[in-house]
């Protein structure tokens, strides 16, 4: 391995010997194919004319009004599947392609990446398989449908939490006896070095075109960039756009759940008693755990942000001081979710709303020329009966 | 010498093949894992125990029950350190390794947890998630402590990986048997004996073959092949997992089915 993928000290690659070789094997298929014309000339076709990149800068004229500021929303609830995750699986599962393998296997909590990874591998022509919480699958039911339409088969999962972190597990344990044949396309900034580096790299899109979008809009960059923070990858791609940028907060929101001091959350910064160092699924980050080192399970309204650990860049953007963190609870959310549909016409992903209930609060602190880029990281249709049921509607 | 070599040198001068049975510790609670382990002793040349943790992402289904199951009736690592002390105290010679995962050695503090396991007995320590790669600090804690680092080596590996990894282990080699994560296999492939011919050379290291192997011609197998030693966990945990309501029949059944493994090394 040339590089453990260290983020200062966070990172690294914490995985049964078995998958090293594989390992070593991804780190140098990306390195070799990041920079080939070909592979290059393809992903960007498959962006542009498949995907619908670039995805739209919006001004929330309603809610700029209502809050007194200038909020932009990229709208990576337009890309195709409705979420940012298709930009890291079409990246991925074109370099399993061009790697020889037949068959990717994927970890999904919100359904989103599962979602993206059958789509992916039906388009070009590769086997997918979803491992799947069954909490998850309960409450994310339109998106396990999606899944099996396009050809993928889903695996329910019944061990543990029976949401993302346990998805994760069974995935590891398929490749480490499938690791010949199968590529593991992860979907989050987390899990072992390359991924964390590559799924960066592939959602890094997303502030690229952020970036040069409001540059044109306003002429001048934003006092902050918000989003979602689950494993983190929606966040390190549009935070990507404006880290040289020190002008630009950067801030990432996580998931509050019932609320910090219930302690059933996913806030791994915000809840210094259990939120601590720690290495779960490959790398070393901050993770939920008890004093022994035992990971606790999450709370969350949202599936894809219900996760026991931060991607390893997250960890270090902190440290430094770049980034800063916060978070939203269950009930924000949910009002954000309302407040969105309501006032934009846009329904956004549980995920999304909490990036949503954040800017909210920081808008109020705002002047009237400040401008917010928040990143709408998915739309809410997968959503809304799980919402429905939530709030007590009928549909 | 440290327990390995005297135990392995011991076994050579005598012509003899080793067993070395795995439980997690505290399954199904604290007092029945320590009788279980007592049976074990019986039959043993070494010890590999397992530290349960949430998220065992190298082990199979047998060996993730028994992890919920140790974790449900309260056990954590300074209990297990307890239980090994007890056993300890009963046969100062056996080797006892251990199976562990990263976070709980790290969530200790790495220093910390390779004094307490040196002040229990331990000989031995395995970490399942940290590669050579990532082994520095432990190998680290591991030389201050006086205790044998141990590393897989597995049928993915290359030629430069074996070289590597053979210049940090120490104790013993775990060679697994097959790709995959651990549990009871009918039958071991053709790639168990072809990884152990690749090893055997390398190596003066004693090899313990571990990972699918439940019947008296694995082990059989595995020591025709040139290893000195077969690793039996999942296969135990079976046994212990359909026998939770009767602990009478739980521990003569594991004492049986280890004795018959145990005369297949002779
Ligand atoms: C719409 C949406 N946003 C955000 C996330 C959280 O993932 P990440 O933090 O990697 O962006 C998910 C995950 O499923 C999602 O579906």
């Amino acid at each position: 391995m040339k590089n453990l993928g260290k983020f200062g000290e966070f990172g690294g690659v914490f995985v049964p010997e078995t998958l090293m070789p594989a390992l070593e094997e991804l780190e140098a298929a990306f390195e070799k194919y990041k920079k080939d014309e070909k592979f290059n000339k393809e992903l960007d076709s498959l962006l542009t004319e498949y995907a619908g990149r670039p995805t739209a800068l919006t001004f929330a004229e309603n809610l700029s009004r209502k809050f007194g500021c200038k909020i932009y929303l990229k709208r990576e609830d337009l890309a195709h599947t409705g979420a940012h995750k298709i930009n890291n699986a079409l990246g991925q599962a074109l370099l399993a392609k061009y790697m020889g393998k037949k068959r990717i296997i994927a970890e999904t909590g919100a359904g989103q990446h599962g979602t993206a990874v059958a789509t992916a591998g039906a388009r070009l022509g590769l086997d997918a398989e979803i491992y799947m919480g069954t909490i998850d699958i309960e409450r994310q039911k339109p998106n396990v449908f999606r899944m099996k339409l396009q050809g993928a088969k889903v695996n329910p999962v019944v061990t543990g939490s029976k949401t993302l972190k346990d998805a994760i597990n069974e995935c590891l344990r398929d490749w480490t006896g499938s690791v010949r044949e199968t590529y593991y396309l992860l979907g989050s900034v987390l899990g072992p070095h390359e991924y964390p580096t590559m799924v960066a790299y592939f959602q890094s899109v997303i502030g690229k075109e952020a970036r040069e979008q409001i540059m044109k809009k306003e002429g001048s960059l934003p006092k902050a960039v918000i989003a979602c923070v689950g494993g983190g990858s929606n966040a390190i791609g549009i935070f990507k756009g404006f880290l040289d940028d020190k002008g630009v907060e950067l801030i990432g929101v996580e998931a509050g759940g019932l609320g910090i001091e219930s302690g059933k959350h996913a806030a791994r910064f915000a809840d210094p008693k259990i939120g601590k160092k720690g290495v779960l699924h490959g790398n070393l980050t901050y993770v939920l755990q008890d004093k022994f080192g035992q990971i606790y399970n999450t709370h969350s309204v949202s599936a894809g942000l219900d996760y026991s650990a931060v991607g390893p860049e997250h960890s270090m953007l902190r440290e430094l001081g770049r980034a800063k963190y916060t978070y939203a609870t269950d009930k924000e959310a949910l009002d954000a979710f309302k407040l969105l549909s309501e006032e934009e016409g846009i329904i956004p992903a549980l995920e999304s709303a909490h990036a949503v209930a954040y800017a909210i609060k920081y808008a109020k602190e705002c002047k009237k020329d400040d401008v917010i880029v928040v990143n709408l990281s998915g739309r809410g249709d997968k959503d809304i009966f799980h919402v429905a049921k939530e709030i007590g509607a009928e549909i | 010498m440290n327990r390995y070599e005297k135990r392995f040198a011991e076994l050579k001068k005598n012509g003899k093949k080793a067993l070395m049975p795995f439980v997690v510790l505290g399954d199904p609670d604290y007092e029945t894992s320590s009788e279980i382990l007592k049976e074990m002793m019986k039959h043993a040349d070494a010890l590999e125990l397992g530290f349960a943790f949430s998220d065992p992402i190298a082990d199979g289904k047998t060996i993730q029950a028994a992890d919920v199951r140790a974790l449900d009736s309260g056990i954590n690592p300074d209990k297990c350190f307890e239980l090994i002390k007890e056993i300890r105290k009963i046969d100062n010679d056996i080797p006892i390794g251990l199976l562990v995962y990263y976070n709980l050695i790290y969530a200790n503090g790495i220093d910390n947890f390779y004094k307490k396991a040196k002040d229990a007995g331990v000989d031995g320590i395995l970490a399942a998630d940290a590669p050579i790669e990532e082994a520095g600090p432990l190998l680290k804690s591991a030389k201050k402590f006086g205790i044998n680092q141990i590393f897989l080596v597995t049928p993915t590996i290359t030629p430069e990986r074996l070289k590597t990894i053979l210049a940090s282990a120490s104790g013993f080699v775990y060679l697994v048997a097959l790709l995959g994560v651990t549990g009871a296999r009918k039958e071991l492939g053709a790639e168990t004996v072809s990884l152990i011919k690749k090893v055997r050379p390398e190596t003066k290291l004693p090899i313990c073959v571990g990972f699918g192997i439940s019947e008296p011609e694995h082990v059989k197998k595995v020591c025709d092949a040139g290893a000195d030693c077969a690793i039996v966990g999942s296969a135990v945990e079976k046994i212990i997992e359909k026998n939770l309501g009767n602990k009478e029949k739980m521990l003569s059944e594991v004492s049986d089915y280890l004795s018959k493994m145990k005369n297949a090394t002779e």
